[in-house]
């Protein structure tokens, strides 16, 4: 009769049992310890929910230019206007523009008499939501004019609408990277620990080899090989490729030193003499034992792709337009005249270091519950 | 001893020889070779080439020989006689380009690789032994940010700084009128004064890995038992931490010297195209953009060079500094 009980106050998270905890759970519980995890976790999470939803999520669509707001800051949003009055709806001030009596360039000027109050979810430009209907709905926008939070770039596009689509084909093209990081690392590492012997030697010479070259100029060099006339889809793919080189040797080398020394296990040995496949004993008993070392590696290995992605695509060798990444838009920002004219366009960086942040973190606290049964 | 010495000088001879063919292959690896692109540029401007005169000309690069007679003639030029080939963006032997640029390159690189030792060994050291004060948090803090922020990013950000409180260009390493003037003591002064931008830029990510490292490393250091027995033998609490947990853990931090030197040589392309220092990287970026590949290629060589003998050198000093090491192999 004390099974509900328990079952009750457990799902209720009062009483820990260690002993009845599966390996996972035990995990979760030694992750959540790790509070800048849980808060990285959290930011990932806003991270991957502005990329699923970016259409939906910015007031205009990317290719969209504003000719009245051109090269300009970004715009504040209010609740007390200029008399200090307040107003419930945030509004931005009205813009106007004018020449410039002197360079005759089109100049926009703050009119504070008008409000464009914000509104939710309201009607702008057409796009087509994932590719598949089409809506004129945004989350917000502003009643009467436009809004630009993050300022607009020299075609007047706004660079909050850009820096969330980017969003998406940054952390997608990780992601691949990663992915594909993964496949090879697992596939290589796994064949050097499980034949041993010379294959084995060979492989850890040649990630030794691969660890000792300076990164950068390598894979500089190898997507600047790329032939020049590829479309931008083709290059996206190539560079997830370039970028996958970078990942794998890290992971290849925790495969192997976990099947070298789970080999030697007990457990192991027990599986082999009741008959089990070599197959069999790999998927069922040894993967799952160091699955979570090899997720500790994915998180660690995301950033570095993250930020490589970010480098090439800057230098503009990585990804191009009209592919935007994080990196594409820095790429705008290359030189010191654009960025004190519009330092602005140094935002989407703030995202890559905000991203890079997080995923160290969530590492962090991964790497400490990898092993749940360590003090 | 001198076994191990040997051993890794084969191993450096061998990386090299492995990367010559990476480079290579790098060089071979754009569709097309220059005299194909040679003829565009003159289709371009409106004087064709003859087919005749393509061939001739790819005759005389040689480049329609199978590849490893290239590779050979290639390495057997750089090995005897210096020549790693020709630019033909630039109209100049490759020896030249990089020699005039590759100094500076070298000064940026160790000095931020001795700042970042400078900086981080004792903020590492501090850090352990007082884990968790307001300052272990700090330093963390700043180290994760350092670590997050890619290198091109930082150095726009101080360059827009300065432009907008100082008032000057950070970019380049000297002002306009020592640009070109011969070398004086003034002109030194002013080198120092501009290379700390790129130092700094080039060495934060670096010198928060190496705090993190040194700190943990101590760490594990302090709560071992022969820390206690010699504080319980009364040794001053300076003297033991110096001359017990630190020395430890530089082990580590020795060992991995090479890598830092990789990680720096890495970085400093992209800091330099930046900050449009007149050092390899804008070189480098030219010549990849304009798929210069010899130019490119030698570059890629000489960056991994330094890493592999640097490497070598860590070693060896590692093998001075832990006798284990020393050891290995005698007993």
């Amino acid at each position: 009769m004390t099974a509900p009980v328990q079952a009750i106050s457990l799902r209720k998270g009062r009483l820990k049992r260690p002993e009845m905890a599966t390996q996972w759970q035990l995990m979760w519980w030694k992750f959540k310890k790790h509070h800048m995890a849980l808060v990285g976790m959290s930011l990932l999470a806003a991270f991957v929910f502005s990329a699923v939803f970016a259409e939906f999520l910015s007031p205009a669509v990317p290719s969209e230019r504003n000719n009245s707001y051109l090269a300009s800051g970004p715009m504040g949003i209010h609740f007390f206007d200029a008399e200090w009055d307040f107003h419930a709806r945030p509004f931005v001030y009205a813009r106007t523009t004018k020449r410039d009596p002197v360079t005759l360039r089109k100049l926009s000027v703050v009119d504070e008499s008008n409000h464009w109050p914000i509104e939710f979810f309201v009607r702008g430009s057409t796009y087509k939501f994932w590719g598949l209907f089409e809506t004129d709905i945004h989350l917000f926008g502003a009643k009467g004019g436009f809004i630009h939070l993050f300022g607009t770039d020299t075609l007047g596009r706004d660079v909050f609408t850009r820096t969330l689509h980017a969003t998406r084909v940054s952390l997608s093209v990780g992601l691949a990277g990663v992915s594909f990081a993964f496949i090879l690392g697992a596939i290589i590492g796994g064949i050097a620990g499980y034949f041993g012997g010379m294959i084995d030697n060979a492989i850890m010479r040649l990630i030794e080899f691969i660890r000792s070259v300076p990164s950068l100029p390598l894979w500089l060099a190898l997507s600047a090989a790329l032939p020049r006339e590829w479309s931008s889809f083709q290059v996206y793919l190539a560079i997830t490729v370039i970028l996958a080189l970078i990942g794998w040797t890290h992971l290849a080398r925790t495969v192997r030193s976990k099947l070298l020394a789970l080999r030697e296990e007990d457990f192991t040995l027990a599986a082999r003499l009741s008959g089990c496949t070599d197959m069999r004993i790999i998927l069922r008993h040894l993967l799952p034992a160091f699955m979570s070392y090899m997720i500790v590696d994915v998180t660690i290995a995301f950033p570095e792709i993250l930020l490589a992605e970010t480098s090439l695509s800057f230098l503009g060798l990585g990804l191009r337009e009209p592919v935007e990444s994080w990196g594409v838009l820095l790429y705008a920002a290359q030189n010191v005249r654009s960025i004190a004219h519009m330092p602005w366009l140094l935002i989407p960086g703030l995202f890559v270091v905000f991203a890079v942040l997080a995923f160290n973190f969530v590492g962090d606290g991964m790497r400490d519950a990898a092993d749940p049964y360590s003090k | 001893m001198i076994r191990f010495v040997i051993n890794r000088f084969v191993y450096m001879v061998l990386t090299m020889a492995a990367v010559s063919v990476v480079a290579f292959v790098l060089i071979q690896l754009p569709p097309g070779d220059f005299a194909d692109s040679y003829a565009n540029k003159r289709q371009q401007a409106g004087a064709p080439i003859t087919a005749e005169e393509l061939d001739n000309m790819r005759h005389q690069l040689g480049i329609d020989r199978p590849w490893f007679v290239q590779y050979g003639k290639w390495v057997s030029n750089m090995v005897l006689e210096g020549d790693m080939g020709y630019s033909w963006e630039w109209r100049r032997p490759v020896t030249d380009l990089i020699g005039e640029r590759l100094p500076l390159t070298l000064l940026l690189a160790f000095s931020t690789l001795i700042l970042m030792y400078v900086v981080a060994i004792p903020i590492g050291i501090y850090s352990a032994v007082r884990q968790y004060s307001a300052t272990d948090h700090i330093f963390s803090t700043v180290g994760y940010v350092g670590l997050a922020t890619p290198n091109f990013l930082l150095a726009l950000i101080l360059m827009y700084l300065g432009q907008r409180w100082f008032g000057q260009s950070v970019g380049g390493l000297f002002s306009p009128e020592y640009q070109d003037a011969p070398w004086s003591w003034p002109r030194v002064v002013n080198l120092m004064e501009h290379l700390w931008v790129p130092v700094v830029v080039l060495g934060t990510a670096g010198t928060a890995y190496l705090i993190r490292t040194i700190r943990a490393s101590t760490l594990d250091e302090l709560d071992k038992m022969y820390v206690m027995a010699a504080r319980a033998g009364g040794i001053s609490p300076m003297r033991l931490l110096l001359k017990y947990p630190v020395r430890m853990a530089l082990n580590p931090i020795v060992a991995t010297l090479g890598w830092r030197l990789t990680y720096v040589i890495s970085g400093a392309p992209i800091v330099g195209v930046v900050m449009s220092l007149p050092d390899t990287g804008p070189l480098f970026l030219h010549a990849l953009l304009n798929q210069d590949m010899y130019l490119a290629g030698g570059m890629v060589l000489i960056y991994c060079a330094f890493t592999i003998i640097g490497t070598f050198i860590s070693d060896l000093l590692l093998v001075l500094l832990d006798p284990r090491i020393r050891m290995e192999g005698q007993a």
